[in-house]
Parts: C-alpha cells; structure tokens; sequence
C-alpha cells in the first residue's frame, strides 16, 4: 500500500503521525486562495515542483497535482507489493477521486477559452486523466477505470477491485484514489456553510464542520492465488454500498442511509456486528454527518459499539480519495493493533449515546475493521479488512 | 444470461419515445449535434424543473423512459457512465469565483457539479437505496458501468440494474477541444461524415439507459453478452487478437458475427483502423456506423448499444447506417467496436433473445 497526506509522505511517516497525535491540519500556504485567510486545511507541504521529484518521474504534459499525488502513492504501492506489471497476470487500475485535475482547470480555463498558451492542460479537464498517467507509467495495460460518487470514490474503487478479483476478472488491481486541494472545493463546501475555520471536531456536540484536505492512496489487492504469503497485509473481508437516495448534498438525519451500507458490508461476508473491533468512521465534523453516521453505527451495532474514531482531525477530508487513504489507515490498525485518536473531541452529542475513542488506544486485539465513506449524493459505502490468519 | 428488457435513449435524433425505429433522420450541418430533447414537464414537477441542471434532466428523463415501458418502477441497483458528468455546473461555479473574487457564492451548481449527481438523482426520483456507482473514464465511462451491471446480476443480489450512459455537450469545452484540432469545421454535414478524409470529428451528447435482468420478459429487446476494455493497442492485427479472443470467450468466431457497428467518426486519423478491420477480419460481416447519428462522445457506445438492442429485436438494419450490403438472413450477433481517440478501445456483445445458446 502507499499513502500520502498533510501527515505523510509514506506509511512510516503516516503511522507516527497517527501515533504522536500530530495533526496535518493547519495554514494554507501553496493554494493561492482568498480563503487561506479564512481556512485552515490538510495541505501537503510540497509544490507542485518538488511532487514531482518525488514521483520519479519526467514532466508529462498537463500533469496535474492529483496525478502527482496519486503516482507517488501508486509507486509506494507497487514497490511495497513488490511485483513488476507484465501480462502474466491481469492487473487492473481503479481510481476515485472527485476533483480529478481542478488545480490546474480552474487556473486554466479561461485560457483554454481564449488562447493557446495552456493546450497541455485541455486533456486534464477529462476525469480519467490522472488514472491514465498513472497507469501508463506503471506499465498498465488491463481494465482501468475511474470512479466520482464524491466522498465515497476510492472506497467504491477498493471495492470494485475487490470484486473483479472475486469473479475472476482480474488476479490483481491497484485501487485506491487521489484529490488534490482546489479552490473550487475549498469555495464550494464554503458556499455550503460546513466548513470549519479551526481543527474539525468529529462527533463532538460542538462539531462546526469540516477542513479540507488532499491526499492520494492506494492498495494493491490481489487473489489469494497470486499473493506473495509473506507480504500480505490484511484480508478485503467485505464491502457494502448503498444509496440514502434522500438529498443531494446531506444525509437522512435518521441513519439509515449510514447504517444500510455497514449492514450491506457485514451481510457479504456473513459477519456479526459484534466481530468488528473498530470503525474507522466518515467523521467529517458536519452537524449532517457525524449525526447520521452516529445513529447509523447504533442502528447496526447498538448502544456499545466497536471502538471507533475519525481520523479527518489529522488529514482533513480527502474528499475522493479519503475512502483509500482510511483504507491504508485501516490496515495500519489491524497490523499494530491500536487505535487511532479522534482528536478534538470533548463533548459528547445529545442524541446518541455513544462516543468515539479521543486518545490512541494500544495493545488492543484487533481482528476486523470497518471504514465508512458517507458522500455527497447519499452514496455510502463501507469496507472490512481483517486480520491473516 | 443478462436481459435488455427496456432501453430508451434521448439523442441528437428523433429517438426518444418514438413510434417506429429510426424512421427519421435528422440531417445536420454543424460539427456540434445537440438532443432533440423531450417536454420534461411530462416527468418533473415545476421545483424539479426550476432546480435540476440540463444533463440531470437528460438523466432522468431517459431512465424513467426505460422504466416506464417495463413493469419495473424501482430499479435494484443504479450504475451510469458519464466523461463529461456535470462538468457545465463545476464551470459556473469557476466562472462565479472569478467574478466574486471567491465571496458570497451560490452554492447550487457546487451542489449540481459532482458526476455522481446523475445517478444520485435517479436513485431519489425512484426510490432506489441500493447500489449506486458513476464511472467517469473517457471512453471507458459507459463500458464500466456496463460491467459493473453484468458484475451484479451475476452475484445474484439484484434481478434488475438500471444502466445509462449520459454526457451533455457544453459550449465552453467544446470550444476548448476546437483549439487542439477535435472538431470538424462548422459546416459539416452529419450524413456525410464519412466522406470528408479530413481531421476531426464532430462532438454529440445523449442519455441512453438500460434495463437489465437476469430473466426474460415481454419487454425483451435482445441479450447483453459481454462488454470487454482494453487500452492503447500497439496495432491492427492487437485489436484482431483482442476481437478473437473477446468473442472465442462466448463460443464465437469472427465470422458468427452478423452486424460489426463501428465507432467511425470521419477523423482520418482515426477512422484507418475501422476500414482496416472492415478490409479484413470484419469484411465477411454486415457494416454499420451510428457517430454521424449521435456524434462523437465520451458515452457515445451507450447510443451504440439502443441501436443494436433495436436491431436485433426487429430483425431491421436502418439503411442510414449501413456501410456494405452484406444481409444476413437472421441477426442472431452484433458486436459493437468503438475507440476513443485510439486510447480507450472497446467491445460490447449483443445477441438476439432466440439466441441462447446453452454452452455459455
């Protein structure tokens, strides 16, 4: 797996980040915006330049943030699982993100418009384009496909990775997601009033809303034919995925749309609420969310609930891509057995009886853990790794 | 065996809940083709109406089209391709930035922007609060969708997946892709796409859903078989090797196949693989196009595919897309072969409801 965010540039650093409460979130110095007066975000601290060092790689025409991003993550990926992509095996490359090339669109446009002086970038206007790029430089030829249901993307990715293998359709894919922070994104979930000029409190009765954040993740999952033993990291146990069919851009404030995902997920895999160990919740800090995704989680699982947390106190919300980079998370719980703190949260919510983990919790046998991804639209979905036996 | 038992289609021809198939033709002289859209008033109250953008009515004035000349109000999953999603909205809302120096902006086409709003919509109009996925992939977008849909119908969860293709042309990105030379010139005449041997194409949009089931119905149109991608072919004779081995995965050879309906766009540079093809392994099969119908886009094998389920359920071949006059007596295959800009290539199988074939 591979993994970066405003907490790292890799799964070591990402880890100890996580493990020293050390948030990502904070000014936004890169993004030229109006807002960095206003907001703080989880903004990685390299430009655009220095990403590409990291990647590797020579410049492409057009390359856009997110696909810097997304390739370095891929890479780590890929070296981690340690294989080389040849046509022996069918590997396939699913990405989700919601923004795809914003950054360099909405500096752009108005020239694609009027003059020549920015052709690269009228390719990356296309969603699918950062997946492209990326594949192509991992030397991927098979099934590749990209998907946009907002929040939940890379989740939903995972998940068709997981199933492709499943039906044998792939024996590997590389799923996962990519967003890079915009002004577009940046104004827009402003323009909805969720927002949160100070460190996002997930669950917390005060919650005022979220912080944004960019980031890129992916796995690589693979059949059990394929895998190399002694590399594998975690079981894809399960997966859900539901519609609240209720509002574009909000949740239904009973649950049950939050809570028809994590049951669709434990039904795949026959699995009893009470075998999960930890949630690793959606948790954006919205009044809308947290109270849903609460009810949801007591709909399912009761008044005692696994342990959970949102880990969006230290990323800030990916948007696409946050359903991966929880994935990775995810896994880092199952391999250290600990949970990772919901940081800010002080206050419990009236409504619902339970609360999430606010410090690290260690030494605690972890067998399966369940990441939701609740976006806009409605669409949620909720994945279950478990521990190798 | 996954069932077509509905389909409907708005498109730059007078396709959308028409008597008859294809008994007109609109002919157009322009390299942009635009819907011939529906009254959406037959479908939406006056709030929807007022609030929803042009593609989410495109959306789901077809899909509720598709549904409605089935049994079927509530769909069991929802899964759409879309390349462009809601592209025009995300614009406005550049454009508002821009012009409000990042204050005080109107949140609604922010709310309208996300590609995921199509299917999003649907699944609020129907009820639907089951699976719900958006593929955006250029010219993979519709062939995702797609499998996905064939994917579920075979875990057994749902008996029916509603499954569309949907992209809106907007003003602003076609006139960015006229700057890197995609378009034709202005005047171009649709009908005689193919005859230009020049650069370029010209652009098109359309909603086209499916209803997909796993048991056949009185609504049948025809059989989906397989839908197969693959990307940036190193030649001709790699595309035959993939058409083979795509078709010898349903116990077919090329010469079972009664129609090819080809993604010709009257781009030269493009179009030389379909004539290769037609020259060679396809020369013994019927020939059809349909981009001088629909135009070029990112979803355009979704029109591709309400073609062929017509076809194959009337036993006709509209004579205006016919490319040779090889007739077969039955169309019992049609393989449909389409490229985007020779990156995004793919297939998709369908057959005649007779043809049900037990070793597959």
């Amino acid at each position: 797996m591979g993994i970066v965010s405003a907490i790292g540039m890799d799964v070591e650093t990402t880890l100890d980040s996580l493990v020293s409460s050390r948030t990502g979130l904070g000014q936004i110095r890169l993004l030229d915006t109006r807002l960095k007066e206003k907001l703080i975000a989880g903004e990685i601290q390299h430009t655009d330049e220095e990403l590409l060092q990291m990647a590797g790689i020579d410049k492409i025409p057009g390359m856009s943030r997110a696909a810097l991003l997304g390739m370095i993550a891929a890479k780590q990926a890929v070296q981690s699982a340690g294989f080389i992509p040849d046509n022996k095996l069918r590997t396939g490359m699913i990405s989700g993100t919601t923004a795809e090339s914003m950054t360099s669109i909405e500096k752009y446009l108005p020239d694609f418009l009027s003059n020549d002086s920015r052709n690269e970038f009228i390719d990356s206007q296309d969603w699918g384009f950062s997946t492209e790029i990326i594949a192509g430089i991992l030397g991927i030829n098979g099934f590749m496909t990209t998907i946009n249901t907002a929040c939940s993307s890379a989740s939903n990715a995972i998940m068709l990775g997981a199933r492709m293998i499943r039906q044998g359709r792939l024996d590997r894919a590389i799923a996962g997601g990519t967003d890079a922070l915009s002004k577009v994104m940046l104004n827009g979930f402003h323009s909805l009033m969720i927002v949160d000029p100070e460190p996002c409190k997930p669950f917390d009765d005060k919650r005022n809303g979220l912080n944004i954040g960019e980031g890129a993740a992916f796995l690589v999952l693979e059949s059990e034919q394929v895998a190399d033993k002694e590399k594998i990291m975690a079981e894809m146990k399960g997966y859900g995925n539901a519609n609240d069919a209720y509002h574009l851009t909000a949740l239904s404030p009973d649950g049950s749309g939050a809570a028809l995902s994590m049951k669709n997920a434990l039904e795949s895999c026959g699995m009893k609420p009470g075998r999960v160990s930890y949630i690793n919740a959606h948790g954006t800090g919205t009044l809308n969310n947290d109270l849903s995704e609460a009810m949801g989680i007591e709909k399912i699982f009761g008044k005692k609930p696994p342990l959970f947390s949102s880990t969006k106190p230290f990323t800030g919300h990916t948007l696409g891509s946050s359903g991966a980079l929880e994935a990775v998370i995810s896994v880092l719980v199952l391999q250290h057995n600990m949970v990772f703190p919901n940081l800010n949260f002080s206050e419990p919510m009236r409504e619902v009886a339970i609360t999430p983990e606010a410090s690290l919790v260690k030494n605690v046998e972890i067998q399966h853990v369940m990441s939701n991804s609740l976006g806009f639209g409605g669409n949620n979905t909720s994945l279950i790794f478990s521990k190798v036996e | 065996m996954i069932y077509i038992n509905g389909t409907a289609s708005i498109s730059p021809q007078p396709t959308f809940e028409k008597q008859g198939f294809l008994e007109e033709i609109t002919e157009y002289t322009t390299n942009c083709l635009q819907c011939i859209e529906p009254d959406y008033e037959n479908f939406l109250s006056p709030i929807g109406l007022r609030r929803m953008s042009r593609v989410l009515k495109m959306g789901w004035g077809a899909a509720k089209s598709c549904l409605e000349n089935t049994s079927l109000s509530t769909p069991g999953a929802i899964v759409t391709g879309t390349g462009r999603g809601c592209y025009l909205e995300t614009q406005k809302f550049i454009f508002s930035m821009y012009e409000n120096d990042e204050t005080l902006l109107s949140p609604t086409p922010f709310i309208h922007s996300s590609h995921g709003s199509i299917a999003a919509q649907i699944a609020m109009m129907t009820g639907c609060r089951d699976y719900n996925m958006t593929y955006t992939h250029r010219g993979f977008s519709f062939e995702s969708a797609l499998t996905d849909a064939i994917m579920l119908l075979n875990e057994g969860h749902f008996q029916s997946v509603l499954a569309g293709g949907v992209d809106e042309i907007g003003k602003n990105k076609f006139l960015s892709f006229d700057r890197i030379g995609h378009w034709k010139k202005p005047d171009t005449g649709n009908l005689k796409l193919l005859e230009y041997d020049s650069a370029g194409t010209i652009a098109g949009e359309g909603s086209t859903f499916f209803l997909l089931q796993n048991s056949s119905s009185q609504y049948t149109y025809a059989l989906l078989k397989s839908v197969h991608t693959f990307s940036n072919p190193s030649d001709t004779r790699a595309i035959i090797k993939q058409a083979e081995w795509f078709l010898s995965q349903q116990g077919l050879e090329v010469s079972d196949i009664d129609l090819v309906l080809l993604g010709l766009n009257g781009d030269r540079q493009f179009d030389a693989v379909y004539y290769e093809l037609m020259a060679t392994v396809f020369s013994i099969s019927g020939q059809a196009y349909y981009k001088h119908l629909c135009g070029e886009y990112h979803t355009s094998t979704a029109f591709a595919l309400w073609l062929a389920a017509n076809i194959l359920s009337l036993q006709q071949v509209p004579p205006i897309i016919r490319l040779n006059n090889r007739k077969a007596k039955t169309i019992n295959h049609i393989l449909i072969y389409n490229h985007y800009r020779d990156v995004n290539h793919s297939f998709i199988l369908a057959s005649s409801k007779k043809y049900t074939n037990p070793i597959i």
